[in-house]
């Protein structure tokens, strides 16, 4: 998989900590959707282990045909516009993977999400962690970081967000917060529900949701 | 003059029309199978088993149009083994105006190894040596097939325009009976492109219990105003020729092949890209320094043409390609549905793979998108791949890698799942 030196934004990345725990969170036999598949590395890896009858979308037709190549089930689509097409309670899991700050509006993929998906999980790069702040603070310019590997012209990132931010979202839209996956550096760690320390400390956040019953 | 075939219009130039004698012969067996077995496909690569077979009329084929089609023949092709447990059946619907002949050398042209040659063979995509392969000449076909060739055995005439207006539906269920004869009742894969996938797309609607997985390629739900618009321009040009005859023209023993010509001259173009065209053509003069000031075939791309028309003409009905024109024409998957195509697949375990081509403006990638947004709707397992190539609506005739790369992926993934070896 060839993915960008300086971090992703799109996709998953070789060596990204945090996937096995992702994929503990996923019961098996499980249908699964994942947004933003990439080249299906993580996908074929929840077949493999867990037997879930996985699905998947993603934005480069390059990503797409390697999918298909390796047997996945993968469309050429995007979150904002192509959730839409699933009828309600699709799939047991849906996933988005460090492309919700992509999106034109993050909100309605989330709300398109909660539709079609029992369970949902959302990764991102945490905007609210304490390089990010020093940065701005003492350069007075756009944060540069590991995970967000873009300057601020050339950045697909347009809607970043603190795990403050997005747990706020979360419940502002109805989903139920079930565990969360705090990540820095070469760690990953299941924190349950993400506290102030994670706000700070955490370089990329995963959070399983549920809708509110 | 005719230009020196290139290899990526190579397949254009082969195409069938049927045997003399041939007719008789089949008539004079009823409900009996004709199986010969060919030496090879020849490129020395698969053995083809070729066949007719008639249903009399005890077994009729109910048409969309109201009429029951009695006795009618299927010409058909075969390759490979059926497993024990009739589990790998991949069935490959033909387009337009090609035939059976998926991977065997064609009666009429000579051409050897078939018109997807590349797809179907031996550890291809479509694996002769995993699958038992079945390609069947449609109904209102003109290469072994009953069409408007045929006698009406009413009146002992070719049915000509009394041949009963055909839809993909029909082409299908045809379809469907011949594999019950066979003894045939899943399929693990239907495939094909163009007209061929419109077949594929008929079959997991109407027999999605039959279907472990289905390929359309370069397809649509349903024909564009702007493809009808092209089939009446072919279709016109036909009736237009006085050769024609109002369709009675092997009663009166013309031809109408000036009509037909120009009608694959026009579809002709339908099938390449603007690109493709330039990369080939260009506005390179045909053997000549300067232009003639005339009608001559100046320019290449007009010597192409008329040897694309004139070729066609050997190995094609000018009837039959009135008939299946317009049941592509007919072909409105979602107006069968309530108007709602995702209907057409609601609760199908029927795994998907659609294949667009960038270039393709006949069955452009939206079309194929279409499709997709219905089976997503329908929560149906599928996959899209988009080809990026400029050889436009043909590509999938042609050698594709990333196609036949997807393919096998996919191909493969579904029989690992439907437990084939």
């Amino acid at each position: 998989m060839t993915l960008p030196e300086n971090g992703s934004t799109h996709g998953y990345v070789q060596n990204r900590v945090d996937l096995a725990l992702i994929a503990d969170m996923i019961q098996p036999n499980a249908r699964v959707l994942d947004v933003g598949c990439g080249d299906g590395q993580f996908l074929a890896l929840l077949a493999r282990t867990k037997n879930v009858d996985g699905r998947g979308i993603e934005l480069s037709q390059e990503g797409v045909n390697a999918c298909v190549t390796r047997g996945l089930s993968v469309v050429q689509g995007d979150a904002d516009a192509d959730l839409r097409d699933y009828p309600q309670d699709a799939f047991d899991y849906v996933i988005l993977s460090q492309t919700i700050q992509a999106t034109r509006n993050p909100r309605e993929v989330l709300l398109q999400m909660q539709r079609i998906g029992r369970h949902c999980i959302v990764s991102f790069p945490n905007f609210g962690n304490w390089r990010v702040r020093l940065q701005l603070l003492w350069t007075g310019r756009m944060p540069v970081t590991r995970t967000l590997g873009h300057a601020w012209y050339d950045t697909p990132n347009i809607h970043l967000c603190t795990v403050r931010d997005f747990v706020s979202l979360c419940e502002e839209v109805g989903f139920h917060i079930d565990d969360a996956i705090s990540v820095t550096g070469n760690r990953a760690r299941r924190v349950g529900r993400p506290g102030t320390l994670d706000n700070l400390m955490a370089e990329d956040a995963v959070l399983l949701m549920s809708r509110k019953s | 003059m005719r230009p020196a075939p290139e290899k990526a219009f190579d397949h254009l130039w082969r195409e069938p029309d049927v045997q003399p004698g041939a007719e008789e012969e089949r008539r004079a067996m009823s409900e009996t199978r004709d199986a010969q077995t060919e030496p090879d496909d020849g490129a020395g690569r698969v053995k083809a088993l070729s066949a007719v077979t008639t249903f009399g009329p005890e077994t009729p084929l109910a048409l969309d149009c109201g009429v029951s089609l009695s006795p009618f023949t299927i010409a058909y092709e075969t390759y490979g083994t059926l497993n024990a447990d009739k589990s790998n059946v991949v069935l490959i619907c033909h387009a337009l105006t090609l035939d059976q002949h998926v991977a065997s050398r064609h009666p009429i042209t000579g051409k050897p190894g078939g018109w997807w040659a590349e797809m179907v063979g031996p550890g291809l995509p479509i694996d002769t040596d995993r699958y038992f392969i079945v390609c069947q000449n449609v109904i209102g076909g003109c290469m072994g097939t009953t069409g408007p060739k045929d006698i009406d055995p009413k009146t002992g005439k070719p049915y000509g325009l009394s041949f009963p207006v055909i839809t993909i539906g029909d082409m299908v269920r045809a379809q469907a009976m011949l594999l019950d004869r066979l003894g045939i009742r899943d399929i693990f894969c239907v495939i094909g492109g163009s007209m061929g996938g419109m077949q594929v797309l008929q079959w997991a609607a109407a027999y999605p219990e039959r279907v472990f997985s289905a390929i359309p390629i370069a397809t649509a739900a349903r024909h564009s105003a702007q493809n009808i618009a092209f089939h009446e321009v072919g279709r016109q040009a036909i009736m237009a020729d006085p050769e024609w005859r109002g369709g009675a023209y092997l009663a009166e023993n013309t031809s109408p092949a000036k009509g037909l010509a120009v009608a694959r001259m026009a579809a002709h173009i339908t099938y390449l890209s603007e690109t493709a065209l330039h990369r080939k053509f260009g506005r390179n003069l045909q053997n000549r320094d300067k232009v003639t000031y005339g009608f001559d075939a100046d320019f290449q791309i007009e010597s192409y043409l008329r040897y694309q028309g004139s070729t066609f003409v050997d190995r094609f009905d000018a009837n039959s390609y009135l008939y299946i024109t317009r049941a592509m024409d007919y072909f409105d998957l979602a107006a069968d549905y309530g108007g709602v195509l995702a209907n057409a697949f609601k609760g199908t375990s029927t795994r998907f793979c659609v294949v667009a081509f960038s270039s393709d403006w006949l069955f452009p990638p939206s079309d194929n998108r279409q499709i997709v947004h219905a089976l997503n709707a329908a929560a149906a397992n599928v996959s899209f791949v988009e080809i990026e190539t400029d050889k436009g609506h043909d590509a999938f005739l042609l050698d594709e890698p990333e196609m036949f790369a997807t393919l096998k992926g996919f191909i493969g993934a579904a029989a690992e799942r439907r437990g084939l070896k």
